[in-house]
């Protein structure tokens, strides 16, 4: 298995490249250096002198992927495309262009992203599998129909439709929750309810129909029959037997999404006032700046090769017949 | 061991326990809730408080004064820097009052010779003029580490190696703080630093053309810093460096001599830009390892004001603390009858600032923002489109009141029109619509196009449609508030209304299309091609969002035959084409600096334009007797003549019209009743001082508006208990049926 994930993560370095040059060519066909300094510096009162001194500070004023001055390697290594990038692979996200230190950032803005991000996987989780459940055990029934009726219904529903309604109805009408805002500490837990229970509510309807499906598949095969004629009772038969064999696919959805989970969720963050994670790389495209659009997409990409990593591995764990080899 | 209970009795014994531990945890959950209002988002303690509550929606960039230049950074910088002079809060038109100076500056000319010359000397004779301040002794800094010292006398926190930074990532983690007292040494410091190119202040060019000595002094620092850099020093000391204009005469007073006469200049001194600076904070921020710990002078403003930022965290939120070492400045006595019986001269003389803490929350979005107003959250509030008809009822006669709702709430609304200017430009450079260059011919009939297309653009009813009546259709290019403004009849501009019942009435659409037919588009046919004639709108304005408002545009102009296609583009390349000059018409907006009709005047002095000197005249537009005007202007005293030279000027282009004109746009805003003072200055921001806040009324009216309301969970909670019902039986049927 070492042998695996080992070619694995070297697979990742040729991608990882890709991916960095892919961000960097849409982002200079959009912006062009001179485009960001004038962002950075302001609208008003800007001169060339400023906008020139500004590019000069920051590298931007080099050639982008080919410098025709240079000499031998300097072609390719004196650009901003090199200079900006190389770094990225030993995780030095140096400092964004207006100066802050993009580690340092993110390091303190995941944790209110996770704050939301893992109550609402794993409360969701819970809740969609268990409903789930009940609607492949109620099969058939008038319980089944509704509950698909219902799922279907909620599936429609827009995200941002769940986060203002539940806002009003939570936050305003029956004054239950602040509306929006954030906190460390003992009082964090009151902030978190609303964008949790939204979070999860708003997620019901896909995730139950996805898991309804899979349990369906599964409670027709011959080991179930098996299970029920040993006369386990149907309560044993879902939650154990039948559950277990659905492990791989929901493994594929859940484990995959795990090491991405801090980057967060725009929407939600964004109308809770959470300083999360979601709304950076967002504010970066806004502001243009580069040097963190670049670290974001950069990390985002690490982190699904590390989720379909171990979403493989996870595979050998809830399915001893597979190996990876 | 007994029997095996059944499968049904498990579940259900495993439930019960289930059941109490929730119970428990619901238990706790209230307890945790305490009294209501339970969705009281700040700390118990801090509502009854002198705490003032708002909020803020963009994240502020740079807090450092010499690069700060929006208004977003200022609500909060202006609270901590003190500039040498202030605007008066209650005083209409806007009048400059000394803040830390102890009088206003002294401004003495000297002439080409050197030598002094009488206050009104001819400004063609004036070869430089010396602004002298001195500042009141006894103010001092609020408690900072770049002060502290150490028992042996030396700075605690300097020098400080990358190891003695370990864990430190926040300014609260260097505990020892101290203090010292302001000198005029540090606004000359202050001076020296927006010369400096890496500070990228905005108005380094500006200051190069008048503070003298300001452009060497760049080049100087310039190679001063690459030594230092190539010796290792990652600051460079600008005290030993001399800047010929500008020099510390004595520990409080200080002197900036600029070229000729700049009668605006004043007001630059009244801006974050002039605030001092103590070395030691610069110095401070300059250790390695520092800006790596976001921990620089963009982050950590350090000043003398009423406030200093005690949290900076621009992703959830900023608080802003009395200074323990405030000077001490008292509430401004003199105000108009009107502003006494709105109870604005309530606190006449009292001691400021009158509370104790603003808590800036980042809300992105209008709804929350408006929701928590509501609930009482927030003290002040604007009025999004969305929530406008919540907010504001409109009379017959167009006035502007607060709905039912809101004044049984106690909300209080007050207006004003911006001094700033919201305007549709041609490019004076394409020749279609600014007619080619040297053929006076030619220049007419585009004139005649640009005031046909005037009139036919009704800005009243995009005011009404766009931006729910708040504003105010623009006669010319000045503002009311700034000097120049005519009101009333003597305001009106012939070329787009006429004066009928009292009132402007925008010209008929038949004299559009008269002057349309005189510049050769008869009904609004291009006889070049024989078909309408199409002009070129170029906006950053795009999505789903703006298809209505550019829409409207085509409209107008199909009203006199003319076909506009609108070129969308995004923010970046609309910068390009406005500085290479290929646009043909645009939108674009200016917020004054000052309340000087210089600051709005010079949008359309020739040698500031855009394309060829890249200046703020967007359109281009040069016209010679105008910029004369505008030289002479500039540099006159606010009196009759200078308003006569400023009609002229306005009344030239009116004529010519390089602008439509637009509106200028109503600020609305609402606060609640526990909030005082909120007198709309459309100049100043350092107005945080002046607000007071009745903590006892807002926790009081917090508690009545918030009760939680906990029906609707029974009800719920009813319903699903209902639904359980036949499941459970219809479970416990199956597990006893037999197998088919």
């Amino acid at each position: 298995m070492m042998a695996y994930i080992v070619r694995r993560l070297l697979y990742a370095i040729p991608i990882l490249i890709g991916v960095n040059l892919l961000t960097f060519v849409l982002f200079f066909v959009v912006n062009s250096p001179d485009d960001m300094a004038r962002m950075h510096l302001g609208v008003k009162r800007v001169t060339d002198a400023a906008i020139q001194q500004w590019k000069h500070e920051r590298g931007y004023d080099k050639p982008l992927v080919w410098n025709e001055q240079a000499e031998g390697a300097g072609h390719l290594t004196d650009t901003i495309f090199f200079d900006k990038s190389l770094r990225l692979f030993a995780f030095d996200f140096g400092q964004s262009d207006s100066g802050r230190n993009i580690g340092h950032d993110i390091s303190q803005r995941m944790w209110p992203s996770l704050a939301i991000a893992v109550p609402v996987m794993l409360v969701g989780l819970l809740v969609n599998i268990s409903f789930s459940l009940l609607l492949a055990f109620f099969r058939g029934t008038y319980l089944d129909f509704w509950g698909v009726v219902l799922c279907v219904a909620m599936m429609s529903i827009s995200g941002l439709f769940y986060i203002i309604g539940g806002q009003v109805l939570l936050g305003k009408l029956l004054n239950l929750f602040p509306i929006s805002g954030y906190d460390t500490g003992p009082h964090a837990w009151k902030f978190l309810v609303l964008p949790v229970v939204i979070g999860v509510v708003s997620a019901i309807g896909a995730g139950s129909r996805w898991y309804r499906t899979l349990f369906l598949e599964e409670i027709n095969k011959d080991f179930v029959r098996s299970a029920r004629a040993k006369g386990l009772s149907e309560q044993r038969v879902l939650f154990v037997h039948v559950l277990r064999n659905a492990l791989i696919p929901i493994l594929t959805g859940v484990v995959v999404i795990l090491p991405s989970l801090f980057m967060g969720s725009l929407l939600l963050e964004s109308f809770f006032g959470v300083p999360g994670l979601g709304s950076y790389t967002i504010d970066a495209i806004n502001r243009q700046d580069f040097a963190i659009v670049r670290a974001m997409v950069f990390l985002g990409a690490v982190l699904y090769i590390l989720g379909l990593l171990l979403t493989d591995i996870s595979y050998t764990i809830a399915d001893p017949r597979v190996r990876l080899e | 061991m007994g029997d095996k209970l059944p499968e049904s009795r498990i579940l259900f014994k495993t439930y019960r326990p289930n059941i109490r531990w929730w119970i428990c945890c619901l238990a706790l959950l209230a307890s945790g809730c305490g009294a209501p209002p339970w969705n009281n988002p700040y700390p118990r303690d801090e509502v009854s408080r002198a705490v003032f509550f708002s909020s803020f929606s963009e994240r502020p960039k740079f807090l450092d004064p010499a690069r700060s230049y929006s208004s977003n950074e200022w609500a909060f910088i202006s609270q901590v820097y003190e500039p040498p002079l202030q605007y008066h809060f209650l005083k209409r038109p806007y009048q400059l009052v000394p803040l830390t100076a102890a009088a206003m500056p002294e401004v003495i000319h000297y002439d080409a010779a050197g030598r002094r010359l009488p206050a009104d000397a001819d400004p063609a004779r004036v070869a430089s003029s010396e602004y002298r301040i001195r500042i009141r002794p006894g103010i001092r800094y609020q408690p900072h580490p770049a002060f502290a010292r150490a028992p042996d006398g030396g700075y605690r926190y300097w020098p400080l190696s990358e190891g003695d930074l370990a864990g430190r990532y926040t300014l609260d983690d260097f505990p020892e703080r101290d203090s010292r007292e302001l000198s005029a040494a540090d606004y000359v410091y202050q001076i020296k630093r927006l010369a400096v190119p890496a500070n990228h202040s905005p108005i380094a060019g500006l200051m190069s053309e008048h503070i003298e000595g300001f452009a060497e002094f760049a080049k100087l620092v310039q190679a001063r810093q690459k030594q230092d850099r190539a010796a290792g020093r990652l600051w460079t000391d600008l005290r030993p460096l001399r800047m010929r204009g500008v020099k510390t005469l004595d520990r409080y007073t200080y002197s900036i001599r600029i070229r000729g006469v700049y009668p605006q200049f004043i007001y630059w001194l009244a801006m974050n830009f002039f605030a001092p600076m103590p070395w030691e904070a610069e110095r401070f921020y300059a250790q390695p390892g520092m800006a790596e710990r976001n921990i620089t002078l963009n982050w950590y403003p350090v000043g003398t004001g009423p406030f200093m930022l005690t949290e900076n965290n621009p992703n959830l939120r900023m608080v802003l603390s009395r200074n323990p070492n405030f000077h001490g400045e008292a509430y401004p006595s003199e105000g108009t009858e009107a502003q006494r019986r709105a109870g604005l001269l309530d606190d006449a003389g009292r001691p400021m600032p009158f509370i104790d803490k603003a808590v800036y929350s980042l809300e992105k979005e209008a709804i929350p923002r408006w929701n928590k107003f509501l609930q009482g959250y927030y003290d002040s509030s604007g009025i999004a489109s969305d929530s406008f008809d919540q907010a504001i009822q409109i009379g017959a006669n167009g006035e502007a009141s607060l709905t039912p709702e809101m004044r049984e709430k106690g909300i209080l609304l007050d207006t004003a029109v911006e001094t700033s200017v919201f305007y549709l430009g041609f490019n004076m450079r394409d020749p279609v619509v600014g007619g080619r260059p040297g053929d006076p011919q030619d220049q007419a009939r585009a004139r005649k196009l640009r005031q046909a297309i005037s009139i036919a653009v009704d800005w009243e009813e995009f005011i009404s449609i766009f931006n729910n009546g708040r504003g105010q259709a623009a006669q010319g290019p000045l503002p009311p508030g700034i000097f120049g403004y005519r009101a009333g009849r003597q305001g009106l501009n012939p070329v787009v209304y006429r004066w009928r019942d009292g009132r402007p009435e925008r010209r008929t659409l038949a004299e559009a299309k008269r002057l349309l037919a005189e510049a050769g588009y008869p009904d609004g046919i291009d006889p070049a091609t024989g078909n309408a004639l199409i002009l070129y709108y170029d906006t950053a304005q795009s999505g789903p969002g703006s298809k209505s408002l550019l829409q409207w545009y085509v409209n107008q102009f199909k009203k006199l035959g003319i076909q506009l296609v609108v070129r969308t583009t995004d923010y970046n390349r609309f910068q390009e084409k406005m500085l290479k000059g290929t646009e043909q018409i645009f939108s674009w907006g200016w917020n004054a600096d000052y309340p000087d009709p210089e600051n709005f005047l010079f949008l359309l002095y020739g040698p500031n334009g855009k394309v060829e000197h890249h200046g703020e005249n967007a359109a281009n537009y040069h016209n010679a007797e105008f910029d004369a005007l505008f030289d002479r202007m500039k540099n006159m005293p606010n009196g009759p003549r200078r308003q006569a030279v400023i009609d002229r000027m306005v009344d030239i282009v009116r004529r010519d019209a390089p602008w439509l004109f637009g509106y200028f746009p109503k600020g609305f805003s609402l606060h609640h009743a526990w909030y005082h003072n909120a007198l709309p200055h459309l100049m100043a921001n350092n107005t945080l001082k002046y607000k007071r806040i009745d903590g006892r009324l807002r926790a009081q009216k917090q508690k009545e508006w918030n009760q939680p309301v906990l029906w609707p969970a029974w009800v719920l909670l009813a319903l699903l208990v209902l639904t359980a019902v036949p499941a459970v039986r219809d479970y416990r049927a199956r597990e006893r049926s037999r197998a088919r």
